[in-house]
């Protein structure tokens, strides 16, 4: 343990503690809190009943109070600890409460009733995952739905977007044609039109191409990035110019120098396109909020954020949903979070 | 792979006719075609249509359908009495939403950068475990706006942690989201949680772009480490903190999904950014103007394209002083 | 067949012409090495053959057909490449296999000719490593092969040798002389080394600036070469190259003197020589000969590099510099001075232009 401790609280120099070394600490150690903290938060909360829900204030894990069915009483009555005038205690359950005092039964002996003070019990709490919170959206609702739509679009888009952005990326790397810097410029322009900037154009488009109310309206106007062809250019770029020569000379077409040359070589920028891609489309909710006005093409965005729109918000299932829409996005952070993190630092983009 | 394989084959031969046909360079063309098809009908066109939308009246979608008007949606949405009272404006959400917008993007921005490069330096320094640390705060980067919008609404709810919390030090719970400065302040807290690691981490590129040896000759000229980061650090990290500082303001701009999520844009109009204006004139509310929503929308592309040239400008500066 | 016929061949990047006029005639199994400095168009001719860049004029003709219009795949050609261009997701057998497949051809004919190849280059160990796993070597005789698999032709070679390490190029330049006697194809290889293409050419192309300098046998080059630049270029160390006027003509003969008034007599055959016209005379420094007599012109030493077999003298001949390539060990040391007697080796006498105006035979040592 003393090894460890020492490897981990190693400082630079290694002798006294400077200012700069505890502010670390205290960043890094609040960071740690205050980053993770409201995912777990939100985990915990997920498995918890409307009722433990509602309480105030809350406990960190999903507890919930014990109950019993006692003869002589139609509903299950609680549990409680209770603290007998003699020092002793005793599981008792409440029949009814008048002010300080709690009428108790024991359940063993159901006719005598005991009355305690209600600050000498406390309720008796065990564990308990309310595991229905992630089940029943998926039984009584939509859900399943808003997540195959999820599903579908990432997957569609992402598919699209590869093979697309990956062929115009070819074009403008190894060619040299007429209006070749014109495309170049174009794309380039595209960076400086977010959705926000053409949304209600872009509505309109799609609507003419009848495309309102379809999931390929929500995937179409996301698959020809700009940045996915800047990623994948520049890798391409890196490919020498004798390999497509030599693959020219032993006969393959375009076609096959694109398919069998540079797609396996550009594997490694289309694993960074495709798991920013997978990020984007999974993430994606202003532009499906617009195109989808039907409940049963929702994404899990759309649906989420719908659901925790109304009055009366069943915040039980929100939570275990929002946690099923984190997974994915938590497991490749998990799996492939070097990847992304070395994208980013080398492109600059997000 | 290999029924794709069998299908590319299948797709190759009329492919190498085309090839026959057009030559090796007219294949360019092929490649580029769906990519372009794609960014015409949906990027470049609809920024087209934009500007003849934001001159048009009428509630309809369908151009056809739309009266030619001039620049009638932009004087409604520049009529004012005193720009710096919204409330004398005719579209006076429209300047609210500037109003919350220009608040936001200065103290979401100027603490951004802050954070980020504070936790830059501070994950650049010889930590155990130094790709554990980075990932805690590069992890809400990659979560959906709705989810960090639903987690902090969770949060910041009456019965939520942060009462929870301030209870245990005996301290009232108070219903956060329907206080005015509390939420503004809460859509800043909440977007830096979501992004700050973003901008860290390529923070944390530049600072490891920054060649070692330098630190090594100012530590044999004994310089105080206060001076080496005045004099070293912060002047070669310099271009790379400017483009983060616009990237920072481009996104910052335009703020929507997880304020949406977290406060609707409330209470009252307290949090109404720019997008969320944008959207709820073109399709939400029941007064919808999409004419009205085009002309707001190039405003805020203006400010967009401005701050883009500047980046590009710093990119191509940075390029150049590398080059000497 | 390998014939292939370049005539008027033009070749020109927007404004900047890079091939001028190319004629040239390649025989079939002629080995012919182009060859020149960097930048002289050697390398953009060998890919317009190739058919991987068009020409801007002439005609380029493969067995008596015109190939313009032809694209790479199309003319039967197979290129080494300088950076071997192996497909680096590929096995050594998938590498192989990949241009046959393209033209169809059945799996077990594939086979054989793979399998052939690999005998014959001895890379049958490492069939099923990527191009990664192997060394410089190795890859250059796997890039051969694939050339080789196609029965191409006519081979085109992109300094081939020219990734490899001194040992390991000279063993295989010798390997590839083999395989072209073996193979018999026509072969055009591509190199700025003049030892490569002294050592393996049928015919050496000389090329500077775009043009053809000279085309010949490495012998024909090294003896008699057309103009001052394929004299400079062609033999190691270079040329000596001395200022001389042409003092007295008679027949047959000629008078020159050098910087500082030396004098040499040479015979100039049917030359025409002006007197008064300024020359430029060539001398290889392994022809140069110690004299001892003083009247010879006098060559101050300022550096010796005693190789063991033979010695390298930098001298100075009357602000000129020279070198000698003398033969075995030399008793001589920086700062003496030598003279070489300037009538006995062969000298090659250029005019203004730098053309060559005769060859003085000389006399040997």
């Amino acid at each position: 343990m003393g090894k460890v401790a020492r490897f981990i609280l190693r400082r630079k120099g290694g002798k006294g503690w400077h200012w700069t070394d505890i502010f670390t600490w205290v960043w890094l150690v609040g960071g740690l809190i205050i980053m993770f903290g409201p995912a777990v938060w939100l985990v915990f909360s997920s498995l918890k009943t409307p009722a433990a829900l509602a309480e105030f204030p809350p406990s960190i894990l999903p507890y919930v109070t014990s109950q019993a069915t006692v003869e002589g009483y139609d509903k299950p009555l609680m549990l409680y600890d209770a603290k007998m005038p003699d020092g002793s205690t005793r599981v008792l359950a409440e029949v009814r409460r008048i002010g300080l005092v709690a009428q108790m039964v024991d359940p063993k002996a159901p006719a005598e009733i005991v009355k305690v003070n209600i600050n000498d019990r406390t309720p008796v709490r065990t564990m308990s995952f309310a595991t229905e919170n992630y089940t029943e959206p998926f039984v009584h609702f939509d859900f399943l739905r808003y997540l195959w739509n999820s599903v579908f679009v990432t997957v569609v888009a992402t598919v699209i977007t590869l093979v697309v952005n990956s062929m115009a990326a070819f074009a403008l790397s190894k060619y040299e044609f007429k209006g070749r810097s014109l495309a170049m410029l174009v794309i380039l322009a595209t960076l400086m039109v977010p959705l926000s900037v053409i949304m209600v154009p872009l509505y309109s488009i799609i609507s003419t191409l009848g495309l309102f109310n379809s999931l390929w309206g929500v995937i179409l106007p996301t698959v020809a990035t700009p940045t996915g062809v800047f990623i994948l250019r520049q890798y391409m770029l890196t490919i020498p110019d004798e390999l497509i020569d030599a693959a020219r000379m032993d006969k393959a077409s375009e076609w096959q120098i694109y398919w069998r040359i540079v797609l396996p070589l550009t594997a490694p920028a289309l694993a960074v396109l495709a798991i920013f891609s997978v990020v984007w489309r999974w993430n994606d909710f202003l532009w499906p909020l617009i195109v989808l006005s039907r409940r049963e093409l929702y994404t899990l965005q759309v649906g989420l954020s719908i659901y925790s729109g109304e009055l009366n918000v069943q915040w039980h299932f929100i939570l275990a949903m929002t946690v099923v829409t984190m997974i994915p996005v938590v497991l490749v952070f998990i799996f492939l979070q070097r990847f992304i993190t070395t994208g980013i630092a080398g492109t600059g983009l997000k | 792979m290999a029924p794709v394989n069998a299908v590319m084959r299948i797709i190759d031969v009329p492919l190498r006719r085309l090839q026959k046909a057009t030559g090796i360079g007219g294949m360019a063309t092929f490649f580029l075609a769906p990519n372009m098809l794609i960014f015409g009908i949906f990027v470049l066109l609809p920024l087209v249509i934009n500007f003849v939308y934001s001159m048009t009246g009428g509630t309809a979608f369908f151009l056809s359908e739309r009266d030619f008007i001039g620049g009638e949606q932009y004087s409604r949405l520049f009529q004012c009495q005193n720009y710096l009272d919204p409330m004398s404006c005719q579209e006076d959400a429209f300047w609210t939403a500037v109003g919350n917008t220009f608040w936001f993007v200065v103290l979401q921005v100027s603490l951004m950068i802050l954070t980020a490069l504070i936790t830059a330096l501070i994950l650049n320094r010889e930590l155990a475990a130094r790709s554990f640390w980075r990932a805690v705060f590069f992890f809400p980067v990659l979560l959906s706006p709705v989810v960090v919008g639903l987690i902090w609404k969770w949060i910041l709810q009456r019965q939520g942690l942060l009462n929870f919390g301030l209870y245990q030090f005996g301290m009232d719970p108070y219903t956060w989201l329907t206080d005015r400065n509390w939420t503004f302040a809460a859509t800043i807290g909440v977007s830096l949680w979501a992004h700050m690691g973003f901008y860290a981490l390529i923070i944390l590129a530049g600072l490891q772009a920054i060649p070692k040896d330098l630190y090594e000759a100012a530590e044999m000229d004994g310089t105080k480490p206060a001076r080496v980061f005045w004099r070293i650090t912060l002047p070669l990290l310099a271009p790379n903190l400017l483009v983060v500082v616009v990237l920072a303001l481009i996104k910052s701009v335009q703020v929507f999904d997880e304020i949406y999520v977290l406060t609707g844009g409330g209470p009252g109009t307290s949090t109404l950014f720019l997008t969320q204006y944008i959207y709820e004139t073109g399709f939400a509310s029941a007064l919808r103007n999409p004419g009205l929503a085009a002309a707001a929308s190039i405003l805020m592309g203006g400010v967009l394209v401005v701050l883009t040239l500047i980046q590009l400008g710093i990119g191509k500066r940075g390029e150049n002083k590398g080059k000497r | 067949m390998g014939e292939i016929k370049l005539t008027d061949v033009k070749k020109s990047f927007g404004a900047l012409a890079v091939l001028k006029d190319i004629d040239l005639h390649i025989k079939d199994g002629e080995f012919v090495v182009f060859v020149g400095p960097s930048g002289c168009g050697k390398s953009t001719l060998l890919r317009t053959i190739a058919g991987l860049e068009k020409v801007s004029g002439g005609e380029i003709a493969i067995d008596g057909k015109r190939v313009n219009e032809v694209t790479a795949a199309d003319r039967g050609l197979a290129m080494v490449f300088q950076s071997y261009a192996l497909y680096p997701h590929m096995s050594v057998r998938q590498n192989l296999a990949f241009g046959l497949e393209n033209s169809n051809m059945p799996k077990a004919e594939i086979t054989e000719r793979i399998n052939e190849a690999a005998r014959m280059l001895e890379i049958e160990a490492y069939m099923d490593r990527r191009p990664g796993q192997l060394s410089g070597g190795q890859r250059q005789r796997v890039a051969i092969g694939r050339a080789i698999v196609r029965r191409p032709t006519a081979f085109l070679l992109d300094e081939p040798l020219s990734n490899l390490d001194a040992e390991l190029r000279v063993s295989t330049r010798a390997e590839l002389a083999a395989l072209h006697a073996r193979l018999g194809s026509t072969m055009i290889y591509v190199t700025h080394d003049q030892v490569e293409a002294m050592t393996l050419a049928h015919r050496i192309v000389v090329m500077r600036a775009g043009k053809i300098e000279q085309v010949g046998t490495p012998l024909e080059l090294y003896n008699e070469p057309a103009n001052r630049f394929v004299a400079g270029f062609i033999g190691a160390p270079h040329m000596n190259f001395l200022g001389a006027d042409v003092l007295a003509v008679s027949a047959g003969a000629a008078t020159l003197s050098f910087s500082r008034g030396y004098r040499a007599d040479l015979q100039i055959g049917k030359a025409k020589l002006h007197v008064g016209e300024k020359v430029t005379v060539g001398v290889r420094p392994q022809h140069l000969v110690v004299s001892d007599d003083p009247q010879h012109p006098a060559v101050k030493i300022y550096l010796v590099e005693a190789l063991g077999s033979e010695t390298v003298v930098h001298g100075d001949l009357g602000g000129e510099k020279v070198l000698a390539v003398l033969p075995g060990q030399q008793k001589l040391n920086a700062g003496d001075t030598v003279h070489f007697d300037l009538s006995k080796p062969v000298l090659h006498v250029f005019d203004d232009n730098g053309l060559r105006l005769f060859t003085h035979p000389g006399s040997g040592a």
